[in-house]
Parts: structure tokens; C-alpha cells; sequence
């Protein structure tokens, strides 16, 4: 299921203003691949081109190529709908529908998308995504209540369910834990590692050590000057990055010495 | 240092919050009222007699003086400050709700005389003088509001989208800019508008319920164009970026989030938009016209609505004239009644649909 992305000479626009440039990259398939980098420095901007999510913002648009298992996600003939049902999305914040319940949101991409699938069917996938986001045991008695009830890190794991229960082969997460306790934290990034046995995933974080604990192969992501775009200034296996990088850039900021 | 430090308030024992002399609770009110009254005896000083409009002219500003000027030499000059803009307001507030209560008291009064079975089951079929009713024109306010309905909510909610989902540049400016002249136009105008449209195909003199229903989407679509516009704005781009990371396609995103999250909104400013073209008089003068029996086809023939029923019952009401003049409000209070029903539809609407928390 999990597939291999291969980015190369992609550069992203905000309409005239060139926000990242130049990144080519290679993602391993059943890999957590981590994007560190100081703020503003195209990060999320470089995420959401990797599932077409970038194109929703009028006047963005993207050159370059990317590919996805021999296919060029930005080919003319690509559906961006077809590219994000392949490739999930998880945001910086939570962000479940507040109007439907908990059990609705877990299963939104199947009735958003009036998708047929028998009642059970729908039992299933409910409690096997819940579990899966290591959420089942706090909600299954409560799965009609709505899921704006929920804590920020409940909510948050509902998002990840949500984005799991559509059984995509890339799972891009946007710091996804910034909002969230050690505990919650940590339960996330179990997740992760359980999920990397199914899917690739790709996560943006400003938290170090969660990069090194997770993450398989790590990219350093970098701005040469206010004003400049954002450049791939590194990308490495994570140990190498965390012991000994080939940048001195990359070894500043992790080390805090960064501006 | 030998001089006093001026008058402070008292200090608390416990630290350095300070604690002010305050007014008793019902003081302040008290004074208002006091202030009231004194008003009123100064208005019949001056004019001899009982006079509603000088006491409260005269009442609002000796209550808000005295109210003032008490907590100036009680409370100090802030604490002043805050009661002389309460008061203030709390006078705006009555002076907007005394023409409210005086028209509601003055319908309620004279149209309850007619407000009966007989007004409610006949239309004025034959009718001179007493009895009669206005059956026929509560059935034909019902049908052209609910054929304009029909008209401008689909065209207004979809405009409303166009301008919130899709539109950008030029084209959504001239919308935006053409919406709110619309917004503008006098109600008879929207009437003529509808009036020449119609008599391009049928000839002059026609009269249709339809007719009116044209002329009153001119005046409604407007208004439900910038309520839903308002509306779908607020529903967080969050929403429609996570439909769209599950793969789910713009339109249905569309419908299934960014529309089933507003529906409260879009629900109560349909109803409040509804509520806006019911009592239009003007424009319905000019294209359903008058009848006194009962027609509830709106493609054929006149049709008349309460309003241009309690107008025509008013102005020529006929020999004698004052069971018609009693219809005509008894007309009116139907129409503040339906008008009322929509407000609570509205939040009702409001109630049930807007997305629950659950905490
Ligand atoms: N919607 C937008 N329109 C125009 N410019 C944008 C938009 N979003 C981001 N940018 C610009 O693109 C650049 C990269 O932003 P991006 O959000 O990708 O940074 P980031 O690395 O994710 O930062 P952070 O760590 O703070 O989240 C910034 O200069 C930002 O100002
Ligand atoms: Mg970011």
C-alpha cells in the first residue's frame, strides 16, 4: 500500500512570491520521514504541495514534478481529488466537523463522499480507526456524542482516525502534536510507528527530539535571507542529521545556535 | 511630611486593592425614577395636563442627572462615568421601545375587534359593510410569499456560494456591487419592474399572483444573497481543508460542510428575509391587484394579500366605513402575527440546527 514519493526541482508560489524553491527529495515508502526548520520557512507550505492541498489557496501554484509511484501527481490529466484520497492529511490543529458526532467524523470520507457501505462495515471501520489513533478505549461509549466535545489531544486523534479510516498510502502530518501534552505527544508518536508498518508518513515538527525519536530520515528545510524562499537544505537518515550533518546550517539549528 | 494626603478611598485591611464607596443596589434606579417623576409633574407644570412626550423628554434627563451627579459626589469620578453611559443607554433603549409598544398596543386594540372565526373563513365575496373577511388575502399572502420563496432562495443561496466558493476578480466585484444596488431599489420600483416584464408578454392591465411573487424576489433576493454571503463566510476554512484532504470533491464539500454547517445561519436569515417582503404593499398594488373572492391559482387572475387588502379596506372603505376600517386592522395584526411566527421560526431554526458542543 505505502508508496514512494520522488520530489524533483519543485518550487512553490503564493501567486508572485516564490515561498520554497528547488527541493528535490526522495521519500522512502513505509518510512517516517521528519521537515524541521526554523518558522517561515516553507515547511507546511512544501506538506500541502505533496497532496495538492497547496492549489486550494487562490493564486498558489506549484512547478516542478512529483511523483508518486511512477505517477506525476501534477500531470494534466490528475484529478486533485484522486491525489488527496491516496494522500492524507493531518493539520496543525484539530479540526473535526462540528456538526457531526464522533462516530460521523471517524467515517466522514466515506459519507461525504456518499460512499455505500453496509452498517457493519461502518461499526468496523469506526472502531478500527478509533483504535488504530489510540482513541477507542475514551470514546466508545460516547461515539454519538459530537466531536467538538472533545479535549484538543482527543480531538486531534480523532483527526488522525478520521484521516486513517480513508485508508490512504501517504499520511502527511502537520505538527500535528503542537497543541498537545507530553502524554497525548507520545501517544501520537507511538501511533506513528505503528502506522509506519502501513503507510508513509511525512511529518513537519519544531520539536527535535520527536524528529529523532520517530523519524527514519529527516529534512532541513531553510531560509538564506528574509524575503528569500525556502530551500531543502539537508536531507539525511535522522542519525545522521542528529550526530553528524553535512551542513553546518543543519548542525546550528539543532543545536540552538540557529540566527 | 506634615500636609494630609488628600481624601482616598478607604483602603481594604487585606492589600492594595482599593475599596470604593458604592451606591445601595436600588439607588441608582430609584434616583432614575425619582428623576421620572419629577419630569412629569415639570411637563404638566408647563403644559397644563399630562403630556407623554415631555415626561419622557424631561424625566430622562433629570433621572440621568440625578443619577450622575449622586454617584459623581458618592462614588467618584470613574464609577460617575459608567453610570452616565448606562443611563444613557438604558434611554436609548426605552425611547426605541415606545413606538414599538404603541403600535403593537394600538393593533392588538383595534384589530381584536374583528379578529374572529368569521374573518379568518370568508373572503368579501358579495360582502358590503359588516362580516366579511379576509380569507382570500391571508391564502394569497401565503401563496406569493411562498412562490417568492421559491424564486430567490435557490438564486440567492447559490449567488451567495458563487461569490463565497468559487468567485474571484472582477466578476465577484460586479456581483457584490450589483447585489447591493439591488439591495436599494424603492419596492414600488421592483412592482413596475415586474409590472412591465409581464405586460411585455400579456399586454397591459394584466394581474397575476405570480406578478407579485417577481416583484417581490427583486426585493428578497438581495436580502438573502448578503445574509447567506455573511453567513457562509464564518464557516472556518479549517473545515473545508480537512473535507478536502479526505478527497472529497469541491461540491460536495460544499454541500455536506460548508452548508450543513451554516444551515442554522442560512435558515434564520431566510425566515428573517421572508419575514422583510411579507408586509410589501407597494409593489403588490401594482402587479396581484384586488379581488373579493378567493383564488389560489397565482397564474391566473388577480390574487390579493393582506396588505393591499387592509390598504384598499382603509382607503375606500365604502358605506359605512367602519367595519372596513376594523377589517383593515384586524389585516394588520394577522400580518404582525405571521411576522412574529417567522421571527420564532427563526430561532427556532437557530436553536436546533447550530452545531451542538456537547462539553
Ligand atoms: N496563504 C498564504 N499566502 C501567501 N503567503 C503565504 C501563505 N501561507 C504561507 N505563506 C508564506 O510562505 C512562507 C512559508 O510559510 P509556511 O507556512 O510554509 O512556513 P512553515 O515553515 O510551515 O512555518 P511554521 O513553522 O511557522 O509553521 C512564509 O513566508 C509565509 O509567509
Ligand atoms: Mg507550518
Amino acid at each position: 500500500m505505502a508508496k514512494r514519493i520522488d520530489v524533483s526541482d519543485l518550487d512553490i508560489y503564493y501567486s508572485s512570491f516564490l515561498a520554497v524553491q528547488g527541493v528535490n527529495v526522495s521519500i522512502e515508502p513505509r518510512s517516517i520521514t521528519a521537515l524541521i526548520g526554523p518558522s517561515g520557512c516553507g515547511k507546511s507550505t512544501f506538506l500541502r504541495s505533496l497532496n495538492r492541498m497547496h492549489e486550494v489557496i487562490p493564486g498558489a501554484r506549484v512547478e516542478g514534478k512529483v511523483v508518486i509511484d511512477g505517477q506525476d501527481l501534477y500531470g494534466a490529466e490528475v484529478d486533485p481529488v484522486d491525489v488527496r484520497r491516496q494522500i492524507g492529511m493531518v493539520f496543525q490543529r484539530p479540526n473535526p466537523f462540528p456538526t457531526m458526532s464522533i462516530y460521523d467524523n471517524v467515517i466522514a470520507g466515506v459519507r461525504l463522499n456518499s460512499t455505500r457501505m453496509k452498517k457493519s462495515d461502518m461499526d468496523d471501520l469506526v472502531e478500527r480507526s478509533l483504535k488504530g489513533a489510540n482513541l477507542w478505549a475514551e470514546v466508545k461509549d460516547r461515539l454519538n456524542r459530537p466531536g467538538s466535545g472533545l479535549s484538543g489531544g482527543q480531538q486531534q486523534r480523532l483527526c488522525i482516525a478520521r484521516a486513517i479510516a480513508v485508508e490512504p498510502e501517504v499520511l502527511l502530518m502537520d505538527e500535528p502534536c503542537s497543541a498537545l501534552d507530553p502524554i497525548s505527544t507520545l501517544a501520537i508518536e507511538d501511533l506513528m510507528t505503528e502506522l509506519k508498518e502501513r503507510f508513509t508518513i511525512v511529518i513537519v515538527t519544531h520539536n527535535m527530539q520527536q524528529a529523532a525519536r520517530v523519524s527514519t530520515a529527516t529534512g532541513f528545510f531553510n531560509l538564506s535571507g528574509v524575503g528569500q524562499p525556502g530551500r531543502l537544505v539537508e536531507f539525511n537518515p535522522t542519525e545522521k542529521i542528529f550526530s553528524n550533518p553535512e551542513e553546518k546550517a543543519t548542525e546550528d539549528y539543532i543545536s540552538g545556535r540557529f540566527g | 511630611m506634615s500636609t494630609q494626603t488628600p481624601v482616598r478611598p478607604v483602603e481594604s485591611a487585606q492589600g492594595p486593592v482599593e475599596v470604593h464607596r458604592r451606591l445601595p443596589r436600588f439607588a441608582p434606579s430609584g434616583l432614575y425614577v425619582a428623576g421620572i417623576v419629577v419630569g412629569a409633574l415639570l411637563a404638566a407644570l408647563t403644559t397644563g395636563g399630562f403630556n407623554i412626550a415631555l415626561t419622557v423628554v424631561y424625566g430622562a434627563v433629570l433621572g440621568t442627572l440625578a443619577v450622575w451627579l449622586t454617584s459623581r459626589a458618592v462614588e467618584g469620578r470613574r464609577k460617575a462615568s459608567d453610570r452616565l453611559v448606562t443611563c444613557l443607554v438604558t434611554t436609548a433603549f426605552v425611547i426605541a421601545l415606545v413606538p414599538l409598544v404603541s403600535l403593537v398596543y394600538t393593533v392588538l386594540d383595534k384589530g381584536l375587534e374583528r379578529f374572529d372565526s368569521e374573518f379568518f373563513n370568508s373572503s368579501m365575496l358579495g360582502v358590503v359593510g359588516e362580516g366579511g373577511g379576509a380569507y382570500h388575502a391571508i391564502l394569497g399572502t401565503l401563496i406569493v410569499t411562498a412562490l417568492t420563496t421559491v424564486i430567490s432562495v435557490p438564486i440567492g443561496l447559490m449567488t451567495a456560494i458563487y461569490l463565497v466558493e468559487y468567485g474571484s476578480g472582477r466578476l465577484k466585484k460586479a456581483i457584490t456591487f450589483l447585489v447591493d444596488v439591488m439591495t436599494g431599489i424603492p419596492s414600488i420600483v421592483a412592482g413596475l419592474f415586474a409590472f412591465a416584464l409581464f405586460s411585455i408578454f400579456f399586454g397591459p392591465g394584466i394581474r397575476l399572483g405570480v406578478m407579485g411573487a417577481v416583484a417581490l424576489s427583486v426585493l428578497m433576493i438581495p436580502v438573502v444573497v448578503r445574509s447567506a454571503e455573511e453567513v457562509l463566510k464564518l464557516v472556518p476554512n479549517e473545515l473545508r481543508e480537512a473535507s478536502y484532504a479526505l478527497g472529497v470533491s469541491k461540491w460536495r464539500t460544499i454541500v455536506k460542510v460548508v452548508l450543513r454547517t451554516s444551515i442554522a445561519g442560512l435558515g434564520t436569515g431566510i425566515t428573517l428575509a421572508i419575514a422583510r417582503v411579507i408586509g410589501e404593499t407597494a409593489p403588490l398594488l401594482v402587479t396581484t391587484g384586488l379581488i373579493t373572492s378567493t383564488n389560489m391559482n397565482p397564474f391566473d387572475g388577480r390574487m390579493t394579500t393582506l396588505p393591499v387588502y387592509a390598504f384598499y379596506q382603509l382607503t375606500q372603505p365604502g358605506f359605512p366605513a367602519e367595519p372596513a376600517i376594523a377589517r383593515a386592522w384586524t389585516a394588520a395584526l394577522v400580518l404582525i402575527i405571521l411576522v412574529m411566527a417567522l421571527n420564532i421560526v427563526a430561532r427556532l431554526i437557530s436553536r436546533f440546527f447550530a452545531p451542538k458542543t456537547g462539553r
